[in-house]
């Protein structure tokens, strides 16, 4: 930590830790309901369920950029932050509309469109805390000495984001308008711009954690957010296959989503080769294990099981059934939770000063979550396989699939609780940490160990 | 070797270029949509449906158009497959079409709000949507909506509420669903007085039956039991 400033993440990340905990129960009602104990249905009915679990990712995904944000920017351009206590204040609204819209989604108050349930009056909201967020790292940018590719693509990344938010504003009575630009903010967020934020993060971390040079790691990071864009734009057009648009979507989407995996292997490569780069390992090994395997990870997750079902001869039977949730779980884990977990497990020891990433435990929840996360992707395969099989294909009645697959709900409930230790061990350890200490203002000494590959 | 410079050019082209021709797709795509998607048809009862499937979330269970969540089934076609009298009759009672079942919230939707839920269920099925949802391949059986056909084809065929609603879970002759018991050589057991009453009300013939009180007129029900009693 170099400035006394970039203490401020810390409210955003123990938030993180506090929704991630409250997303991974909501999960659990859901896997149950889906085994056939939906004994909380007359209070949590599955549809407030399924809005809980998949906002409070969002939520804390978004918390966890900012806190990244609010972390990463004053360092990147040598500048205190410009306005700590609206950072806090901002802090504070953020979780009083998160808090409101998770009440309200179990009182029956909704916008009801996947992924944007959270009632009108809360949007503005969200528009007004993100402009006052927005404003704080600008300026910040701004009075500071120097501008950064990391630090500028960053903010690019959360000024898309913001924008990108607008078009899910506007009423259409059509259904399929609706859902035309319901997928400009869905989309182009997390196969667009959250690449950026995600990007600029991984690289932010390799040059702290590697020691390559800034040169060659900014470079790469330019040639990823470009593929990310080449094929992340049109490769919106895997959503517009079946909703009532023009059918030229199939062959546009078809051919750019095929490409999105490219951005992925990027990412992967980046994280790898820079490693080994590097040739050394840092102290804080934990970190360069998350930032690595974020980017393996998303390889697999958003790459490649994104791939498995995105072309049009493959998705006009998978479209809407279990096969999405199970490219959906690994691929926001691998790219989006993993990269804030990386930022987390960089920054607790200099914001607290203490060295915690050398318990036992540290490593230890990087393997048992992510290995609880892809035994979930393979029951949720199982599930999502058999359900096209046997609804889409051979015409079974919905429910009596759902009662043929009721059984692979089971090993995916085993799977969460596999990987719930492990986010537990994470948080304990978070918890560990304790509150930001003044006196761990100067930058921790980075003592080489054994490198990584050569464990 | 590529330079951070070039790196960065690549970014900003291509950035610049894909998002001109996304912008171009997305005016040609809303000048094609209202054709494709019947436009014209979206009348004040769709556009209430609308809301009404927004402000109760109906995405956070079913899929439209594919899209949603996968709890329960997919929507877009619906209409087509129950048709409008058994939505009617479930959207009433969710949980008593499907007893014992996964469940539904029931949401005490009036008349109005049932066929503007209808109207907007029904416009979404007639958009062109390139084919989805693609009309299963490895089918063995004959679909559900050919029971009313084969029956029809015998001596007189069944009144429309049998089809719409009732060979939804029971069987004549091995065709319909298997919720229900099958309902031949229902003469042998009841009269028409006891069927009526049963139609008219279940619970109170057989509490915690899993039959639906299904509000049927009387010379709905009328006819239901005539047909029923005929069938050996």
């Amino acid at each position: 930590m170099t400035m006394s400033t970039q203490r401020v993440a810390y409210p955003f990340f123990a938030t993180c830790m506090l929704l991630f905990a409250l997303q991974i129960i909501y999960g659990f009602i859901m896997g149950f309901a889906h085994m056939g104990f939906d004994v909380l249905h007359e209070w949590i009915p599955f549809n407030a369920a399924r809005a809980t679990h998949t906002n409070l990712l969002v939520v804390w995904l978004l918390t966890g950029f900012m806190g990244s944000a609010y972390w990463i920017i004053p360092e990147e351009s040598g500048a205190e932050l410009w306005n700590p206590k609206l950072a806090i204040a901002q802090w504070a609204s953020l979780v009083v509309v998160g808090v409101t819209a998770i009440i309200g989604f179990h009182l029956n108050w909704w916008e009801g469109r996947k992924f944007l349930e959270i009632p009108r009056p809360l949007d503005f909201l969200v528009v007004a805390n993100v402009l006052a967020f927005l404003a704080n790292i600008g300026m910040t940018v701004w009075k500071g000495k120097r501008y950064t590719t990391t630090g500028l693509v960053l903010l690019v990344g959360l000024t898309s984001a913001a924008l990108l938010y607008l078009p899910g504003m506007i009423w259409f009575d059509s259904q399929v308008l609706d859902s035309y630009f319901r997928w400009w903010v869905v989309h182009l967020w997390v196969e667009g711009v959250w690449e950026l934020i995600m990007g600029a993060i991984m690289s932010y971390l390799l040059i702290k954690l590697t020691g390559v040079d800034r040169e060659v790691i900014e470079k790469w990071l330019y040639v990823i957010v470009g593929l990310t864009f080449v094929s992340g734009i049109l490769g919106t057009g895997h959503h517009y296959y079946w909703i009532g648009a023009p059918k030229y979507w199939l062959a546009v989407g078809g051919l750019f989503s095929a490409l999105e995996p490219l951005a992925f292997l990027g990412m992967a490569l980046y994280g790898v080769a820079m490693a080994r780069r590097g040739g050394k390992t840092p102290d804080n090994r934990v970190a360069l294990m998350w930032t690595v395997g974020c980017g393996i990870v998303s390889f697999v997750g958003a790459g490649l099981l994104g791939f498995a079902h995105t072309l049009p001869q493959a998705n006009i039977w998978t479209h809407g059934t279990l096969v999405t949730a199970m490219h959906g779980h690994l691929a926001f884990w691998g790219a989006y939770s993993m990269v804030v977990l990386a930022v987390i497990s960089y920054a607790m020891p200099q914001m607290t000063g203490r060295a915690l990433y050398r318990r036992w435990t540290a490593e230890w929840a990087f393997w048992i979550s992510n290995s609880g996360m892809l035994a979930m992707t393979g029951a949720f395969a199982v599930a999502g396989i058999t359900q096209v099989y046997l609804e889409r294909r051979v015409g079974m009645d919905f429910l009596a699939v759902q009662q043929a697959i009721e059984v692979h709900f089971g090993g995916l409930v085993l799977a969460a609780s596999l990987f719930t230790i492990g986010i537990s061990l994470y948080i304990w350890d978070f918890i560990g940490y304790g509150l930001p200490h003044p006196e761990a203002l100067a930058p921790q000494p980075e003592a080489p160990r054994a490198a990584l590959g050569a464990k | 070797m590529l330079s951070k410079s070039q790196a960065k050019l690549f970014f900003l082209a291509t950035t610049a270029g894909f998002s001109c021709v996304f912008l171009g797709l997305t005016v040609d795509t809303i000048r094609q949509v209202p054709a494709r998607s019947n436009a014209d048809q979206i009348t004040p009862a769709v556009v209430h449906g609308k809301e009404l499937w927004e402000s109760n979330n109906c995405m956070g269970c079913h899929t439209i158009l594919g899209e949603g969540a996968y709890y329960a089934p997919e929507l877009t076609k619906v209409v087509e497959r129950r048709g409008v009298p058994w939505l009617q009759t479930f959207l009433k009672d969710p949980e008593a079409m499907f007893p014992g079942q996964r469940k539904m919230v029931k949401y005490d939707f009036t008349d109005e709000e049932i066929d503007a839920i209808i109207a907007f269920l029904a416009w979404n099925g007639k958009v062109d949507t390139n084919g989805f949802p693609a009309e299963p391949d490895m089918r063995q059986t004959a679909p559900p909506s050919a029971a009313g056909a084969t029956l029809a084809a015998t001596a007189s065929p069944p009144p429309p509420t049998y089809t719409a609603i009732c060979a939804s879970c029971h069987s004549i002759g091995g065709v319909g669903g298997a919720v229900g018991p099958a309902l031949d050589g229902l003469a042998a057991r009841y009269s028409a007085a006891e069927l009526d009453r049963w139609l008219a009300d279940p619970q109170a013939v057989k509490p915690g039956t899993a039959m639906p009180k299904l509000n049927l007129d009387d010379p709905t029900r009328a006819a239901l039991v005539t047909w029923l009693l005929a069938q050996k």
